[in-house]
């Protein structure tokens, strides 16, 4: 897998080469926000004892993305991630701040915008229920007003690499998540877009699934440069595909940079759960300490390479079973907001 | 891996896109898209319904045969009476046809806003939000089916009827005024339909309390409105102007002068009153998009 910069490099020449203006934001960051805001206004209580309260879903939010960019917008329910991805594609209107979206601002020209745009939602589908698969890009082909040609071009390049074939013709409300995410995905880009928002893209997916969808937008943004947003609580796409990550709690942009800048803020071990055939006491090996005993089963906190901790317990205990537990990101993001103290 | 697809390798990196609109759209272009994008949405939920043609064939001749008792029910109901504020039994199946065709219309063109509520709730209408064609054509041929003509056709063959048999003086203005009277309606129905839809904008359960207004309004102007009270005459002159669809018409055809006593220039003012309540219409849709808070997740 080619590094990051070696994407956005490779990207930001096709841009220029393919000569078009820098006018309109074309050879600028393709996402700028600055100080972005978004209140709710609640109402409690009943009728006459009703209060109304302020409660800012998103609060002065900062940060710029430049084309052919893959970046994780992460974070807790409910931090503000999904209000923001509302704002940047126009769906709701900022309460204060500033966002300009491929040069454009979202609310006011959400329609122009969504042109140039594509957008999945994991949680609900952008295609027509009652409709096959087939009628509906076909709609979409002619709501974006794309030739027929390279609309026919695309679709069979999106068929061949989703592997749609099989249920073109089947209603969307027939059709199994995995294959409705992969509509969804060929939907949003054949209109071929700047820029993909995706919504949790691969939520309640089985891993296979999972791992072809990851295979396929990293293909489409090294393949078409295509600028990649993308919010999900599953660490696996993160890792698979972001090489920037910005994590947003409580409203508040708690991080911008690097995966591995991310990690190395914030201590988070992997832990090595180890089912051993009779219980024990706490075991003792280098490169691990026991943060947990329970009857025959143990939790370790990893500091060194697993293979070598493995093999020291094997080695001083007799094992019926070992899993190594990946800290989420809500791990991360609940340490990073605690001061750095793994969760 | 770029290598695996090499058919289209060559024009991967910058697909071609249709030529951007300048930043200064024509008004005119923009509502010629609208409508294509209307009938482009509304002719394939039509197939999508057409697939099952005994259904579509059915629902279709329920709905035209109830609107067709219902205007039996207006007959017996002068038959009984004999006149009704001075109206014939067919004067008054012509307020009756007026009203039916406007709301038929209305309900077959924009029907479907009423849902706008359980659009935001289901998150569809974020997804509506995200197309590059107007909501409001996209709410309005949502789940679109011929069915909602079942309602129009009947309503406006009787009209006919009723123009024939009716004492109507046939003057080159009643001939032109008629389609103008007839359109001012149906833009009238229309507007208070999407009134009725915005609405939902800002409280989300407000769908019974729109139809209220639509479906209560429909059955206010399918009798002569002389016959309720003198406020709610006025009530449905000027605050919500339903009046104009088939009352103020139909004094007009008839040459009668307002047994309410109302200035007989209102009759005239239906185009305008269409064109007032429309553009309220908008600005209020405008309003409600721009205020829209989106559900959770």
């Amino acid at each position: 897998m080619p590094t990051h910069e070696s994407t956005a490099d490779g990207t930001a020449t096709r841009e220029r080469t393919a000569g078009e203006t820098a006018a309109d934001g074309e050879g600028g960051p393709i996402i700028e926000a600055v100080g972005l805001g978004r209140d709710f206004v609640r109402s409690e209580g009943r009728f006459l004892r009703r209060t109304r309260r302020t409660v800012s879903a998103v609060r002065d939010v900062t940060f710029t993305v430049r084309p052919g960019e893959i970046v994780g917008y992460l974070g807790p329910n409910g931090a503000g991630k999904s209000s923001t991805m509302k704002m940047l594609t126009g769906i709701l209107t900022p309460t204060s701040g500033s966002v300009r979206v491929a040069g454009m601002e979202p609310s006011r020209q959400r329609t122009r915008l969504a042109r140039e745009i594509g957008v999945v939602f994991g949680q609900r589908t952008t295609l027509w229920w009652d409709l096959p698969l087939r009628d509906s890009l076909t709609l979409t082909r002619h709501l974006y007003r794309v030739p027929a040609a390279v609309h026919a071009e695309r679709l069979a390049e999106l068929t061949e690499l989703l592997e749609l074939g099989p249920f073109l013709g089947t209603p969307v409300r027939q059709l199994s998540l995995g294959q409705r995410m992969r509509g969804d995905l060929t939907a949003a880009l054949l209109h071929a877009p700047r820029l993909l928002v995706l919504d949790e893209p691969t939520i309640g997916l089985d891993v296979v699934s999972k791992s072809t969808i990851r295979e396929f937008l990293l293909r489409v943004n090294r393949e078409r440069g295509t600028t990649i947003l993308i919010t999900t609580h599953d660490l696996g796409d993160v890792e698979r595909l972001c090489d920037r990550v910005m994590v947003i709690d409580h409203g508040r942009l708690a991080f911008d940079g690097g995966l591995t800048e991310l990690r190395a803020t914030v201590p988070t071990p992997r832990v090595l759960v180890v089912d051993l055939v009779a219980p024990a006491p706490a075991i003792e090996v280098a490169g691990a300490t026991a943060v947990r005993v329970d009857g025959p089963r143990q939790w370790l906190e990893l500091a060194d390479n697993p293979a070598r901790v493995i093999a020291a317990v094997t080695r001083q205990h007799e094992v019926a079973d070992l899993t190594l537990r990946e800290p989420d990101i809500e791990g991360v993001v609940s340490a990073l907001y605690r001061g750095g103290r793994a969760p | 891996m770029a290598d695996l697809l090499p058919a289209n390798a060559p024009e991967a990196p910058r697909p071609p896109r249709p030529p951007r609109p300048g930043p200064r759209d024509g008004f005119l272009r923009e509502v010629r898209r609208a409508l294509r994008a209307y009938v482009l949405l509304a002719w394939t939920w039509c197939r999508a319904v057409a697939q099952y043609p005994m259904a579509l064939s059915l629902l279709t001749f329920g709905v035209a045969l109830s609107s067709l008792a219902e205007m039996g029910a207006v007959a017996v109901v002068f038959g009984h009476a004999g006149t009704l504020a001075g109206f014939s039994v067919y004067e008054g199946l012509l307020v009756y046809a007026l009203a039916a065709t406007a709301f038929g219309t209305a309900d077959f063109l924009m029907g479907s806003v009423e849902r706008l509520g359980e659009h935001i709730r289901s998150g569809s209408f974020d997804t509506m939000l995200v197309r590059p064609v107007p909501p409001l054509v996209q709410l309005a041929t949502d789940q679109f089916s011929p069915r909602r003509l079942g309602k129009a056709v009947p309503a406006l063959i009787v009209l006919v009827f009723v123009l024939v048999v009716c004492d109507v003086d046939w003057t080159a203005g009643r001939v032109l005024m008629l389609p103008v009277l007839v359109v001012s309606g149906v833009v009238i129905c229309c507007s208070v339909w999407l009134l009725g839809g915005c609405l939902q904008f800002f409280v989300l359960d407000a769908r019974q309390a729109a139809n209220s207004l639509t479906y209560g309004g429909q059955a206010l102007t399918e009798y002569p409105v002389a016959i309720y009270g003198r406020s709610l005459v006025r009530a449905v002159t000027f605050v919500v102007p339903l009046a104009f669809v088939s009352w103020q018409p139909a004094l007009y055809l008839l040459d009668r002068p307002d047994p309410t006593g109302l200035p007989g220039v209102l009759r005239f003012l239906g185009p305008l009153v269409a064109v007032v309540l429309a553009l309220a219409a908008a600005l209020v849709w405008r309003l409600g998009l721009r205020h829209y808070r989106s559900t959770g997740s």
